[in-house]
């Protein structure tokens, strides 16, 4: 098909899904007037049902858990897919790690602060990763923020300190734990003879407490394992790609 | 107030939108990219989600330009290793 | 302002795909489908905002705020992280379809075949 058809036939398709949307957002309560039904009875129930005051976090992880496990397994498979697609070809080879010549000229200018913020980020990460009960974090946004601490070790170029960080035997470990762990609280709610992925443990007295929530925090934690390790996995094998594979 | 707010954000991101679909270079791209990623992210804001907006915020900003910039490193690195 | 926020979901829908069927190269391809995905994400939460809603937390005000919906909030959260992760597959068939074939350019590849 030549561009120009293309074009044809995409002002042709446009015109139409233009059509469909304005149909459809005719039919939308207008911006700001959102009726329900479903937010304002998780609104009015969530803080007395799972003592998390975060509401996200509790839609997440407890009324829409089941989805988010798949969601979790959606990273997983992707993360596993992009090392699988990302291996080595046979008339690669990979040059040694050691030589200085991997050590990418990063002025210092960007090594020191990317150096002295990696502490600080990973605390944030850590700490989102741990409070999804309370404040709008959460294992996905934890996670990611702690990949992102691994990233600025990569920009400090510090790519081999950064490979030693994360083995990529630990970051498998990890990220089965992580996806792993989420899957068995489910199951243990179902030994227990509840609805998967029920919240069975005490949802503690103070809503918003770090010991409140019941299995709230725990999913997130679990997810924040996994969201990080994906993370650093896919920025790793990139890495690799970029700075070690070469064409023998 | 923040009606003015979420108007003038929401004009940024589609201004944001096109720059980033208009731009032929791809590490501009990217750059740019990551600029949109901070445009939703305060959009978000506005729209009352600060959650969602520490996710757009790592992930728009931070990771995925720097998943893009490896993977372009690696392609033009190839079509270097090509000429020569 | 009633369907404004919808005209600029409708925007960037339109201006993504259309870089998407105009590309000349996957990884501009690839990130013009990041600009599609994020309209979904401004579409949700327009949808769930509440003239006069606080964010959807109760650390330290009552229960009985006027919110906006959180249900909308959590859909948008997990799908960008999740979308990141695909983006990042797709970039990897990118990577390995350039090695191979030595270019990105759509109307080339398409004369490649195995």
């Amino acid at each position: 098909m030549s561009p120009r058809q293309r074009l044809v036939l995409f002002t042709v398709a446009m015109a139409g899904l233009a059509a469909c949307f304005a149909w459809a957002v005719a039919g939308l309560p207008g911006f700001g007037n959102y009726p329900g039904p479903y937010g304002p009875v998780i609104l009015h129930d969530a803080v007395g049902q799972t003592h998390a005051t975060g509401v996200v976090s509790a839609v997440n992880f407890e009324y829409r858990g089941f989805d988010t496990v798949g969601e979790e397994f959606i990273l997983f498979a992707a993360a596993a897919g992009l090392s699988v697609v990302l291996r080595r070809l046979r008339d690669e080879r990979e040059s040694r790690p050691v030589d200085n010549s991997n050590r990418l000229p990063v002025p210092d200018s960007v090594r020191v602060p990317a150096l002295i913020f990696t502490g600080p980020t990973v605390l944030i990460g850590w700490w989102l990763a741990s409070h999804a009960q309370t404040n709008p974090s959460g294992g996905f946004q934890g996670g990611i923020m702690l990949a992102s601490a691994l990233i600025l070790i990569y920009l400090a170029g510090e790519f081999i300190a950064f490979r030693r960080l994360s083995p990529v035997a630990l970051l498998d470990a990890v990220e089965a734990v992580g996806a792993g762990g989420f899957a068995v609280i489910g199951l243990i709610a179902l030994a227990m003879g509840l609805p998967y992925l029920d919240n069975f443990v005490p949802l503690g007295t103070i809503p918003g407490a770090v010991s409140s929530g019941g299995t709230i925090p725990l999913i997130s934690f679990f997810v924040g394992l996994e969201v990080a390790a994906a993370f650093v996995a896919i920025i790793g094998e990139f890495g690799e790609q970029t700075l070690l594979v070469r064409r023998s | 107030m923040i009606e003015i707010l979420q108007a003038v954000m929401l004009v940024m991101v589609a201004a944001g939108a096109l720059a980033v679909t208009r731009a032929r270079d791809r590490v501009r791209q990217v750059l740019l990219l990551s600029g949109y990623g901070l445009l939703l992210a305060i959009l978000f804001f506005t729209f009352q989600a600060p959650d969602v907006t520490l996710s757009e915020l790592t992930v728009g900003t931070v990771v995925l330009p720097m998943i893009l910039l490896l993977a372009i490193f690696k392609v033009r690195r190839g079509e270097r290793g090509r000429e020569e | 302002m009633e369907y404004f926020p919808f005209v600029v979901v409708a925007w960037i829908l339109a201006v993504g795909l259309h870089g998407i069927v105009t590309s000349r190269d996957l990884i501009h391809t690839i990130i013009c489908l990041v600009v599609v995905q994020s309209s979904t994400y401004v579409l949700l939460l327009g949808v769930g905002y509440v003239t006069g809603g606080v964010a959807p937390y109760f650390y330290d005000i009552s229960a009985r705020t006027k919110a906006v919906d959180p249900v909308v909030q959590a859909l948008s959260l997990t799908d960008i992280v999740v979308e990141a992760a695909v983006t990042a597959l797709l970039l990897s068939f990118a990577v390995q379809a350039h090695k191979r074939f030595g270019t990105l350019d759509p109307h080339k590849l398409v004369e490649f075949r195995g």
